[in-house]
């Protein structure tokens, strides 16, 4: 019952002066503000990543040349390493997609897989792109149809066939007075860097329309047959990835083990490539965002320690001035543990009452942004309930010593006070 | 019937310094109910020192002290402060009242520490009925910066009568205060004591002494004197004379219009 008293009195002196409690809470107000605001921008960002890796399509695993360890690590990019071959993508069929033993079959779909910049040249227009080779099997892997024509097949593989199929920004750029339909048989020039004059090519689908994915056009893009991208474009031998799909999601683990056994008994014991599926992408990529958010926890725990001393010093220097007051309240009948809970009440309030409006202020500045600057921000439950147990615990930690001051005040001392 | 305060060979001696101080050197004293005692002597006498003992504010070194038959010496800080809360009410010369508080929020102040919860209604009941005692109901809810410094001691005499102590102990009270307040806050205490409350007052003026029953004189740590006092001053005449006074002053200073 004492309790509900002290706190009542806590509340009423905190009123007394609420410009001076306001900026004391300040400290603790701004820490947690900010804190809040960059985990909901580190998660917007994860979750963001997440799905644009989602998007690409079920139960995949890629192939890259070149090793970058387990998880983690920026990639060394396209043509770091040049290790993987057509073989090597020929032998994952014939052992995992094609192979005797169906319960060995865990691979469903595979595209070896070639990009390089290139220069396309149509109409007396130009325009220039990333040109990718792939094989049919991949808009399956990616869950990505033409709306207009067709992809081109195994026999135009196996032909180096000199066919297209392009995205609508190609359409929109290279021809931009014909509507979709009509740009199937025109003819292009592709420009690699592989050097050499440009190779005319026949448009033969265009990929359905996928809009940006955060700055991304995924619409700007033109896949040829891998073999004439080798040939014709980009004359290497070697690939950039290789796109596999597993049969199902229990099959994704056993899929990447294979291909990496079988890709180091090829390449003679040694791993100069990576095998990974989307959550391990995931997590290389959201590695550094983990990072962030870890350091940016402790500079947050860094300014709710500076908080918590500023609260420190407002309790001392109110502990001195109210120490008449103080006498006053021993000599008419209050004991040291009440003035104790008194003031450390008070202090607490203050540090509670600013991890609340931080938290509501960092609450407020992530949505803000996120509508009005479109980043991505996604509060985080647990982040809020931290920050706010955190605040109440700073306010005890630093209430304590001023607490204690007071309550051992010896009120004929304290009443002589001037 | 038990003495209100009856202390036995009182010592108190100061040992922080380089010299031990024995500021009060064997007081022995016996307050009856319903008395009202003028406690006089110059600094450095020891009076301060021994209200303090009185108050329960401090621990005499030696000696014994039964407040209202219960002995207090021995008790421990909690004990004393709970002493305080129920048995003693203070006054003191620089009102002591909290600021930016209402007159009625400082005299509910020692319910709120006391030991039997009260509800919040019957606090301020009692908190409205002493300031009817002292006159001051109209102005329950002034801050002590609207209040004259007559009417601010007047409240912090309501807020030492809240919990119905058996003890009234004023230091000082009218220290900080014009002649006519001081006969003002007499006169209260006066009306107080008829009533039966018992007062025990430091002063150092013999003028406001002669308003009390029984004066002691302390000099260098023991009583020298404790007689009743003759020729006792009522606050009533007293303000009656002033005012007389103060008109034949206006009579002589303006010439009649």
């Amino acid at each position: 019952m004492r309790f509900f008293i002290t706190l009542r009195m806590a509340l009423r002196a905190l009123s007394r002066n609420t410009m001076r409690s306001i900026l004391t809470a300040l400290g603790i107000i701004i820490g947690v503000a900010a804190v809040i605001v960059m985990v909901s921008l580190g998660n917007g960002t994860k979750t963001q990543v997440q799905a644009a890796i989602a998007s690409l399509g079920d139960n995949l695993v890629l192939v890259y040349p070149g090793n970058q360890g387990q998880g983690g690590g920026v990639r060394s990019g396209f043509g770091g390493a040049t290790t993987l071959t057509v073989a090597d993508a020929d032998a994952i069929v014939s052992s995992f997609q094609h192979g005797e033993s169906d319960a060995e079959n865990t691979v469903s779909a595979i595209s070896p897989y070639v990009t390089g910049r290139g220069q396309i040249l149509a109409n007396g227009l130009n325009w220039g792109t990333q040109i990718y080779g792939v094989s049919p099997d991949f808009p399956v892997i990616r869950s990505w149809r033409v709306v207009e024509g067709v992809f081109f097949d195994d026999a135009e593989v196996v032909s180096t066939a000199k066919v297209a199929v392009v995205g609508k920004t190609i359409v929109d750029n290279l021809f931009p007075d014909s509507d979709t339909a009509s740009v199937i048989g025109q003819s292009i020039r592709i420009f690699g860097q592989g050097g050499g004059g440009g190779t005319p090519f026949r448009i033969i689908g265009v990929m359905a329309s996928k809009g940006f994915s955060g700055n991304q056009d995924q619409d700007d893009v033109i896949f040829i047959p891998y073999t004439s991208h080798m040939k014709r474009i980009s004359r290497r031998i070697n690939l950039s990835q290789i796109y596999v799909q597993a049969r199902d999601e229990t099959s994704v683990v056993k899929a990447k083990t294979d291909i990496s056994d079988l890709l180091t008994q090829r390449h003679n014991g040694t791993i100069d490539f990576t095998v990974q599926d989307q959550a391990d992408i995931t997590a290389a990529r959201t590695a550094s965002t983990d990072a962030m958010i870890y350091l940016l926890g402790a500079i947050a725990g860094v300014s709710l320690l500076v908080g918590g001393i500023g609260i420190m010093n407002i309790m001392l220097v109110s502990v001195t001035e109210r120490t008449r007051e103080i006498g006053i309240r021993l000599a008419v009948g209050a004991h040291g543990s009440d003035v104790l809970m008194q003031f450390l009440i008070e202090a607490i309030v203050l540090s509670f009452l600013g991890g609340l409006i931080g938290v509501t202020l960092g609450i407020g500045g992530s949505i803000l942004l996120g509508n009005y600057k479109g980043w991505p921000v996604e509060p985080s439950t647990t982040a809020m309930v931290v920050a706010v147990a955190f605040s109440a615990a700073v306010g005890v930690f630093f209430g304590i010593y001023p607490a204690r001051k007071a309550a051992q005040l010896d009120p004929i001392e304290a009443l002589r006070y001037e | 019937m038990p003495s209100v305060v009856k202390i036995e060979d009182i010592h108190k001696i100061y040992d922080s310094g380089e010299v031990p101080v024995h500021a009060v050197r064997g007081v022995s004293l016996d307050i009856q109910q319903n008395e009202f005692v003028a406690l006089m002597g110059a600094s450095g006498s020891g009076k301060s020192t021994l209200m303090n003992v009185l108050g329960c504010l401090d621990r005499a070194t030696r000696g014994r002290y039964l407040l209202d038959g219960v002995d207090v010496s021995g008790l421990d800080k909690n004990e004393l402060a709970d002493i305080r809360n129920q048995k003693l009410g203070f006054v003191f010369q620089g009102f002591n009242l909290l600021a930016r508080t209402t007159a009625l929020e400082n005299v509910e102040l020692p319910c709120l520490y006391g030991k039997k919860h009260l509800s919040s209604r019957k606090m301020r009941e009692r908190a409205m009925h002493c300031l009817e005692i002292v006159g001051l109901s109209n102005r329950a809810d002034h801050m002590p910066n609207q209040l004259s410094g007559g009417q601010q001691q007047r409240v912090a005499i309501a807020r030492a009568l809240v919990n119905e102590p058996q003890l009234l102990l004023a230091d000082e009270p009218t220290g900080n205060l014009d002649s006519r307040t001081s006969i003002e806050v007499m006169g209260v205490f006066q009306k107080l004591n008829d009533q039966g409350i018992t007062i025990v007052m430091v002063t150092h003026e013999l003028d406001v002494a002669r308003y009390c029953k029984r004066y002691l004189i302390l000099r260098d740590g023991v009583v020298v004197r404790d007689e009743p006092t003759q020729d006792r001053s009522l606050a009533e005449a007293e303000l009656a004379k002033l005012r007389e006074a103060e008109a034949a002053a206006k009579l002589t200073a303006h010439p009649s219009a």
